[in-house]
């Protein structure tokens, strides 16, 4: 009798790339409901646009490169570019903007460098800092939380609908009506006018911990990416990494100095360090790739995004941080190797 | 010596498996009917290919040797039933390289008329080295599937003087309970066996282990143990995960020691072997009969009753199959070994041979998708258990770089799987290192030739050098002596050599 040979093993493989990143959509789907109940519908806008390009740039990139587009388009990798583009940008933001922003992260950051596997930085960091570079002031666009005890503009459906398309507000509305300034943007400002962190967080946005929302799209992420954690889609040494290099310093500068410092809490909850540690830090293609590496590579992430929120220019860091700790990889990667067993300690890691 | 503690070590990564072990183990080991031809093939161990000291029409006995072991690694093949032999020549095989290997093959008389058997009274009388070349004549290797020579593996321990024997009962692989079988129905064999084996060794401690899923072999062993009442071996349980059966894995586990990169266990002071090689050692030595059968399991969803078989060493896989109850639907693979390293043949004329331990037939592949390129997700380094970085070693063997292979490792791996089945890119990583492996292996040998053609072109160039060079000092030496004799001598030599040529003209 004839059989039909392969190679060892003969067993399926328990994951595949697809399955992960539908995990990691679906472990963005919470957070997403709190986001359109605090800030309106506009994420979900802004989540149709970015896909629309991303999956078209995909698409035309692996046409040019010779290769099956429909190949590509199904391991929604480019769905998860889209969606984490989608939740850095603010909610009122035209589609040119975010268009902007998948392609350059799909067609340059990621098929550039070689496509999916190849990519030295993190697509949606590189499209979302294009942005940040070609229309700053569009990234100041987020409306003013839902809550109950100060008056908000609620823009309908509709109204965001309109904006998105046309980047125009209803005529009996103006910008100062609907926007307001994101809880880090006030307490950089506040600080910059020599408020004490006391005085600042008097103001009703700023919430809890980290603004008014922010807080609960945050706790949201977190059960995203805890269960991210227990399906073994991520690992613990990114997410921790990140959390100790960003906390580690705010403790310790909040302890020494509270009024000029805000405190750790703060920088858990506001701006995107959630979104960072288990969504957008966790990035394998362009992380650090050992366990040692990824802890290093983590910390490194937070202490920069702890610098650039205290004296940078910028309100939150997370984009640039991800972008320089992406180039400092190959180091991490060269002087974290673990040892191999029945090797001595000394003889690895001599490059 | 005192008595040893045994100190755990930690296995790193490895992977909890569906065991699929149940269906057969349930009924108990059947004989398989002796069949027509037995095909023997000469290479059956680690090491050169044994030569056949029988010719085609003679007449074999079972238990006759028909192929001595050539050079230093190696062992005897016997016939495993009485016949005539009607042939030598290629027949496929299940092995690493190449479908087809030389073998003896035996026309069975159906008579199965035994070799008188070897006897030497009682092995507690013979000097370990005289017990060591009695084991090599029995044909044993190691029957967890390595087939190192038993016999070879065991004088190197005596040499390194190993203090620990480890009796490997881990049986990790899926599927296969062949060891588990042979646990719960011979253990008293495995016990006698690691007693001839630590008198071979002058060792006296022994580890059997067995995977914690074992239970009723566990009992088994321990009530045989308590038999023997011998204080020396230890019964020791280690928890179910892939692939702790491994042998530097379960040095490792039990001893933690590490067996170093290109070392082998008795290095460490250990030396490992199966429990199945235990009990063939005791059939041996103790009841003269030597390696002509074996015990495998046969099972996957593509046999009608999974269950393991003692086989004679040379009964096709047709054969086996058959006395096994026959296949079952549309078997689409048949695998030697387990689903995890076995080997996939395309026929079932292939014999069963002494590293024959499963033979699995599944009906369906496993479907692997489409591969992608690597995400560096960092699972397959997360299970490796030798600590690899298969993510890292697949880019170096895409490029072809020997230098940062060796570097990452790529020779301490030992293409367990683990990775392969983690991997979210369906890379198929471990038959890529496998080729990778190959092609160093090649290059090395490359180099070597390059060397020893290097070494060979300068000794003759240096012959040629020193040969002119004596020549050139002869002629000056006779140069000088006709200087000395002075003109009268020199005028002779001239009229000798005119001489010598009138007389080249005359002639």
């Amino acid at each position: 009798m004839r059989f039909e040979r392969r190679d060892a093993p003969h067993w399926a493989p328990r994951v595949d790339v697809a399955s992960m990143m539908l995990q990691v959509l679906g472990a963005l789907v919470p957070a997403a409901i709190v986001h359109v109940w605090y800030f309106g519908p506009g994420l979900v806008f802004n989540l149709l646009v970015a896909a629309i390009f991303a999956v078209a740039g995909e698409a035309l990139m692996m046409w040019a490169r010779g290769r099956q587009p429909e190949a590509a388009l199904r391991d929604y990798s480019a769905l998860v570019i889209a969606a984490l583009l989608a939740f850095a940008l603010p909610s009122l933001t035209p589609w040119w903007v975010t268009a902007t922003g998948a392609l350059f992260a799909v067609v340059v950051a990621k098929h550039l460098y070689g496509g999916l596997g190849f990519n030295i930085f993190n697509p949606a960091m590189a499209g979302y800092v294009v942005i940040l570079v070609a229309f700053p002031m569009h990234l100041n666009l987020w409306v003013g939380p839902r809550m109950g005890d100060i008056d908000y503009q609620h823009l309908t459906i509709v109204q965001t609908l309109a904006f998105t398309l046309t980047g125009n507000l209803p005529d009996a509305l103006t910008f100062d009506a609907v926007a307001r300034a994101t809880p880090l943007d006030v307490m950089k400002t506040g600080l910059n006018n020599m408020a004490t962190t006391v005085e600042i967080r008097a103001n009703p946005i700023m919430g809890d911990f980290g603004g008014r929302g922010w807080e609960w799209i945050g706790n949201f992420l977190a059960i995203g990416g805890a269960w991210l954690l227990i399906r073994k889609i991520i690992r613990w040494q990114i997410p921790v990494g990140v959390g100790l290099g960003l906390l580690g310093p705010a403790t310790l500068m909040y302890l020494v100095d509270p009024g000029a410092n805000p405190s750790p809490g703060f920088h858990l909850f506001a701006g995107a360090t959630i979104l960072c540690a288990f969504f957008i830090a966790t990035d394998p293609v362009s992380a650090a790739t050992s366990p040692k590496g990824r802890l290093i590579y983590g910390l490194g992430i937070g202490l920069l995004i702890y610098c650039i929120r205290t004296w940078g220019s910028y309100a939150d860091g997370v984009a640039f941080a991800v972008l320089i700790m992406n180039m400092a990889v190959p180091a991490i990667d060269r002087f974290t190797r673990p040892r191999i067993v029945g090797h001595a300690e000394e003889s690895v890691n001599r490059g | 010596m005192s008595a040893p503690t045994y100190d755990l070590g930690k296995l790193h990564g490895g992977l909890r498996l569906a065991a699929h072990k149940q269906e057969s183990t349930a009924s108990a080991i059947t004989d398989i009917p002796l069949p027509a031809q037995l095909m023997l093939p000469l290479q059956q161990h680690a090491g050169e290919p044994a030569q056949p000291v029988v010719s085609i029409g003679d007449r074999v006995l079972k238990g006759q040797v028909v192929a001595e072991p050539d050079g230093e690694m190696g062992a005897p093949v016997h016939a495993s039933s009485s016949g005539t032999v009607v042939a030598i020549e290629q027949w496929p095989v299940s092995r690493r390289f190449g479908d087809k290997a030389p073998c003896i093959i035996v026309a069975t008389d159906g008579h199965d008329e035994a070799f008188p058997p070897w006897s030497s009274g009682d092995y507690r009388a013979m000097p370990p080295a005289d017990l060591l070349l009695r084991i090599l004549d029995g044909g044993i290797v190691g029957l967890g599937g390595a087939v190192f020579p038993t016999a070879q593996k065991l004088m190197q321990a005596r040499a390194m003087q190993a203090d620990y024997l480890i009796l490997n009962g881990v049986e990790c692989e899926p599927y296969i309970s062949c060891d588990d079988m042979l646990m719960q129905q011979h253990a008293g064999e495995i016990v006698g066996g690691a007693q001839v084996l630590m008198h071979a060794l002058c060792i006296d401690a022994c580890l059997i282990v067995v995977e914690s899923d074992k239970p009723e072999a566990i009992r088994r062993l321990g009530e045989e143990l308590a038999a023997a009442s011998d204080e020396r071996v230890t019964l020791k349980q280690v928890p179910t995960i892939y692939p702790s059966g491994g042998e530097d894995q379960l040095v490792q586990l039990v001893t933690n020691r590490e067996v170093p990169s290109g070392g082998l266990p008795t290095d460490v002071g250990c030396v490992v072997q199966n429990v199945g090689t235990a009990a063939a050692v005791y059939d041996w030595i103790v009841r003269g009969e030597p390696l002509i059968s074996r015990i495998t399991t046969v099972t996957g969803d593509g046999v009608a009753s999974p269950v393991n078989v003692r086989a004679r060493i040379g009964t096709t896989v047709a054969d086996v199959i058959d006395g096994a109850g026959g296949y079952r639907d549309n078997p689409r693979h048949l695998v030697i070994g387990g689903p995890m390293t076995g080997k996939a043949v395309s026929t079932d004329e292939v014999p069963i041979v002494k590293a024959s331990n499963c033979i699995l037939v599944l009906n369906d592949a496993p479907q692997a998708g489409t591969e992608l390129a690597c995400v560096r997700c960092g699972e397959c380094a997360a299970v490796c258990p030798v600590q690899l970085q298969p993510q890292q070693l697949h880019w170096y063997a895409c490029a072809d770089d020997e230098h940062k292979l060796r570097e990452f490792g790529l020779i301490d791996c030992i293409e367990c799987g683990c990775c392969d089945l983690v991997c979210p890119s369906h890379i198929p990583l471990t038959a890529d290192f496998r080729v990778a492996k190959g092609r160093i292996r090649e290059l090395a040998d490359e180099k070597a030739r390059a060397e020893r053609a290097r070494q060979r072109f300068e000794a003759r160039n240096e012959r040629l050098e020193r040969e002119h060079a004596e020549r050139n000092a002869e002629l000056a030496q006779q140069k000088e002596t006709a200087k000395a004799a002075g003109p009268a001598a020199i005028a002779e030599i001239l009229a000798r050599k005119r001489g010598d040529k009138n007389e080249d003209d005359g002639a």
